[in-house]
């Protein structure tokens, strides 16, 4: 079966745990203000590959990835659930490591059957009020915290990733605001707070599309690490 | 006999009480060690000490512009210096190379010119006296250019071959140190002797007189190595009696080879596990402390970061840096599937943290499958924090060489003590592809040589006609690569044999002829271009193809792409193929590498525009690595192109240096000790060859080349060795700046 491939990177470590290969899939419901990746955003004809292909391309790396695994992220790969299932099963008679990297905006059917055949789900949170959500993701939160209730329902193992942004996600009440919406969530396993980076300015002039968030200044490590520590401290609270 | 007593008293005897045997003596003593860095000590006080008496001298000559002075006046030899110290009270392991600390001595029997330019360069002057001894000596490089055909001149002079040993040492070679110190001087001389009197007993052919000749001279300096150490109050000619004897017998052995020899590459061995013997011995029988040991291992690593030699200009160019290549090979697996790793491989990795990071001794981990999952972490995280050893795949090496072999310079494996190796530099493969398409032309300065053919006419160039044009100009340059250094060895055995070495190697050695090739990605994706996408030669006024305009895409080597990669292995395949068709001055054994020290910048100065899309004049990736920012699908895929190319085809090393950023490695020190183990895993697992690890920001580099006084320290692996990044030239920095660190999260 076909699906669209933006790239695959060989190795990752930083998206899922381990040593990694990571297929970055073409499509995206979304528009993050601080999306990384807008090149992944439209899907390209001529990036249609067919699953057995990219299975076959991923295990080339088998010998280095074999006690880490696969991230299927993007764009949305939830959007092409089908295709990323089938691709996944092969991987998974090789023993590999499943993971996909998901905003949570779509539940059908077909992500519910996805979900059944991933090890872990890296999901985005974004935002942690619907207002914020629609103005810099151009979506609804409702939908990924849906999300994350169906993952508890079925027990999937899940990491909570989140990018903070300087001036927009950045202040305690949101770090509050977001321990309040995950904590009792026995599927989680982790909750990472990303920096806002801005080293997709070029990408996007490239693009020719405007970078919404270009004269944001880039999150200090410092002030992350302040974030993570009452981050903990109110999950546990 | 009662010295044999005393010194081997508790050793477990077997065949090497009977015979030179440094293996056996090894397998049968050694205590293999499978736990973790937490029993390594730091620095004594006396080694600090030291290390600031060696610090202050180093930024003298640093601050002297890389030479702290020279001695000008004194033929390096044996004998011709005084004992002299650095800080004497502090010291445990003594012994300098000349007569003061870092000052560097002339070795004029490679040649005469290079000494002489070599004072010049740093505002010095050849003494008379030596210049007056030499007047009517026959130097290694008078020998070679005395029997250099016109056509090996004219491949020198283009830079189809370049940096041939024809002015200096050509090095590579490894004494077995490791004889001094446990069967003392007196009974090798003694071994040498009744060697050379069986030789006595045959009929006298050429190869025999030459033999008897050399045994000779190495009897000869075996005595004057015992005399050296006599200067410094040491008797050597008994065995080693403890450990500080055995390091110090050894280092002795080492460093009257570097009295007597200037080789590109002075290699170490395999020395660790050997002395891990001599420091478990002592410490069982309470004579030592681990600090002891820790400290007599720091002391033995600042002497060998104190050995230098005099070079010119021009051939830091080449081997960029100063490098001295004192490789030590660390941890392995024996030949019964016990592990060689032993606490003293970790004592030697940890001088990187006593001692802070430096280039030298060049430190290369022998990685098996089978070592110690501690042993393998260590590693990982020395390389994270240190940027300053390499890896090498033992389980590929052992089944040709034996448990018991070591490296030369950065990838040469050779048996210690039984095989030696004649180091042929490299040849430049692009250039040599674009020869063939000029029929003999050279493209810089059209001169013609090789096989006289036409100009390709093709508008565009067809993949088969060329590579059926350039069999041809690779079965030439192979003929003619194997005459020069057969020419260049002959005449380095008449003139500036290896005495001391040699003396420590069996007399009937088996001899490797180690040739190499360069810029093997760009002769592939050119290859590549040729046959996927369009490539239009592009001619001067004369016809002379000069340049090319490729159209299309096609694969590019550094992207597990098998089209691409393919030709990457039938390239090596064929050049190996024409070499062995001819036949090697005394018997030796033809090999090659895929290295290029830091030469390639220099090649890609020397050639013409490629049809890769490679600027005239570009520099060429280094050793096997795909070209920069060509490889599209991140580090695996790139490491896996490398991992394709046969070590049958190139049983004299496969050079790969990788570079990532520490945050594309893991998300801290945990996860990315964890994600190194397997990268480096994967990679060997694949049969490739050699590993450099870099983890490091690119910002960095380019901080450290605006401002190296901030930097004095800052150690980075280039071509299968490693170097301080300011003693490169400004060229070379930029080139290693400009390499693909891997970064994509």
């Amino acid at each position: 079966m076909k699906g669209y491939v933006h790239s695959i990177q060989s190795l990752g470590t930083v998206d899922g745990p381990g040593v990694r290969s990571v297929i970055f899939t073409e499509g995206c419901p979304l528009r993050c203000a601080y999306c990384h990746n807008p090149d992944t955003w439209q899907c390209h004809a001529e990036n249609q590959q067919d699953h057995a292909d990219v299975a076959k391309k991923i295990l080339r790396f088998y010998p280095y990835i074999k006690d880490g695994g696969v991230t299927f992220s993007g764009g949305e790969p939830c959007l092409q659930a089908d295709f990323v299932r089938e691709t996944a099963l092969l991987l998974k008679e090789k023993g590999l490591h499943i993971a996909i990297d998901t905003c949570g905006e779509v539940l059908d059917d077909s992500v519910k059957a996805l979900l059944e055949t991933v090890d872990l789900v890296l999901l985005d949170i974004k935002m942690t009020t619907e207002e914020s959500y629609r103005e810099y993701i151009k979506g609804s939160l409702q939908n990924a915290l849906d999300f994350l209730e169906y993952l508890e329902s079925i027990g999937r193992d899940a990491w909570i990733r989140h990018v903070v942004v300087p001036g927009i996600n950045d202040n305690e009440e949101d770090i509050d605001r977001l321990a309040e919406l995950l904590r009792g969530h026995s599927c989680i396993k982790k909750v990472e707070l990303l920096p806002f980076r801005t080293l997709c300015i070029e990408k996007y002039a490239s693009l020719g599309i405007t970078f919404p968030l270009a004269d944001t200044p880039q999150m200090k490590e410092s002030d992350l690490a302040k974030l993570n520590a009452r981050l903990t401290e109110q999950m546990n609270a | 006999m009662e010295q044999l007593k005393t010194a081997w008293e508790t050793f477990i005897p077997g065949n090497w009480c009977e015979k030179t045997d440094v293996r056996d003596f090894v397998q049968k003593n050694y205590t293999p060690y499978t736990g973790d860095e937490a029993f390594l000590a730091g620095p004594s006080a006396r080694t600090q000490r030291l290390m600031e008496a060696f610090e202050a001298k180093l930024k003298e000559e640093r601050e002297k512009g890389g030479v702290i002075s020279i001695d000008t006046n004194t033929v390096s030899s044996l004998l011709n210096y005084p004992a002299a110290y650095l800080k004497k009270e502090d010291e445990i392991i003594v012994g300098l190379q000349t007569g003061a600390p870092l000052e560097r001595g002339v070795n004029p029997f490679g040649g005469i010119r290079m000494a002489r330019s070599a004072c010049k360069a740093y505002g010095y002057e050849l003494g008379e006296e030596v210049e007056r001894s030499f007047h009517y000596r026959t130097t290694h490089n008078d020998g070679v250019f005395r029997a250099y055909t016109e056509d090996m001149r004219a491949m020198r002079h283009v830079g189809i071959l370049t940096g041939l040993p024809d002015a200096y040492g050509r090095g590579r070679i490894i004494g077995d140190y490791r004889r001094i110190a446990l069967y003392g001087i007196d009974y090798l001389i003694a071994e040498k002797k009744k060697d050379k009197e069986n030789l006595g007993h045959n009929r006298m052919t050429e190869d025999r007189i030459r033999l008897t000749e050399e045994l000779y001279k190495q009897i000869d300096f075996l005595g004057k190595l015992r005399d050296m150490a006599a200067l410094y109050g040491c008797d050597i000619s008994r065995p080693a009696e403890n450990a500080t004897e055995a390091i110090q017998w050894l280092y002795f052995g080492y460093l009257a080879a570097n009295k007597e020899q200037n080789g590109a590459a002075m290699s170490l061995g395999r020395t660790g596990t050997f002395i891990d013997i001599y420091l478990e011995r002592d410490i069982r029988r309470g004579l030592l402390t681990e600090e002891g040991a820790q400290e007599l291992i720091d002391q033995f690593v600042i002497k060998l970061r104190m050995i230098r030699h005099l070079r010119t200009p021009e051939y830091n160019e080449l081997f960029g840096g100063d490098p001295m290549w004192i490789t030590e090979v660390v941890g392995g697996m024996g030949e019964d599937g016990r592990t060689l790793v032993t606490k003293t491989a970790f004592r030697f990795l940890h001088t990187l943290y006593n001692l802070g990071c430096a280039p030298e001794p060049n430190l290369t981990i022998l990685w098996s499958e089978n070592l110690p999952e501690a042993f393998k972490r260590y590693c990982a995280r020395v390389s994270i924090d240190t940027d300053s050893i390499q890896y090498e795949n033992d389980d590929l090496m052992r089944p040709t060489y034996g448990d018991d072999y070591a490296i030369a310079c950065c990838v040469s494996a050779m048996k210690v003590g039984k095989q030696m190796q004649f180091f042929g530099a490299r040849c430049n493969l692009p250039k040599i592809l674009l020869l063939a398409l000029n029929g003999g032309y050279e493209e810089k300065l059209n001169g013609k040589l090789g096989p006289d053919m036409e100009v390709m006419a093709d508008e565009i160039l067809d993949y088969d006609k060329v590579m059926e044009r350039l069999n041809i100009y690779m079965s030439w340059l192979a003929a003619q690569y194997v005459d020069t250094m057969n020419v260049i060895h002959f005449m380095h055995d008449k003139y500036a044999y290896e005495k001391v070495q040699l003396a420590l190697h069996d007399t009937e050695v088996e001899r490797l002829m180690a040739f190499g090739a360069a810029g093997l990605s760009v002769i592939a994706d050119s290859l590549s271009a040729i046959k996927y996408a369009k490539v239009r030669p592009v001619r001067n006024e004369r016809g002379v193809i000069t340049g090319f305009e490729t159209e299309g895409d096609f694969p590019k080597f550094g992207n597990d792409d098998d089209r691409v990669d393919n030709i990457a292995q039938e390239i090596l395949h064929t050049l190996i193929t024409e070499l062995r068709k001819n036949p090697t001055y005394r018997g030796a054994i033809h090999t090659l590498s895929v290295l290029t020290i830091t030469s390639n910048v220099v090649y890609g100065k020397k050639t013409g525009a490629t049809p890769d899309g490679r600027a005239a004049g570009e520099p060429f990736a280094p050793g096997a690595n795909p070209m920069h920012n060509r490889e599209k699908n991140g580090a695996l895929a790139s490491l896996n192109s490398v991992a394709k190319l046969s070590y049958d085809d190139c049983r004299d090393g496969i050079s790969n240096t990788f570079s990532i950023v520490p945050e594309a490695l893991g998300k801290n020190d945990d996860e990315r000790v964890s994600n190194l183990v397997n990268i480096l895993g994967g990679y060997f697992s694949q049969m490739a060859h050699h590993i450099n690890v870099n983890v490091l920001n690119r910002q960095k580099l380019i901080d450290a080349m605006e401002n190296p006084e901030l930097y004095p320290n800052l150690t980075i692996r280039v071509s299968g060795y490693a170097v301080n990044f300011h003693k490169l030239s400004k060229e070379q920095q930029k080139e290693v700046i400009s390499r693909t660190f891997h970064e994509k999260m």
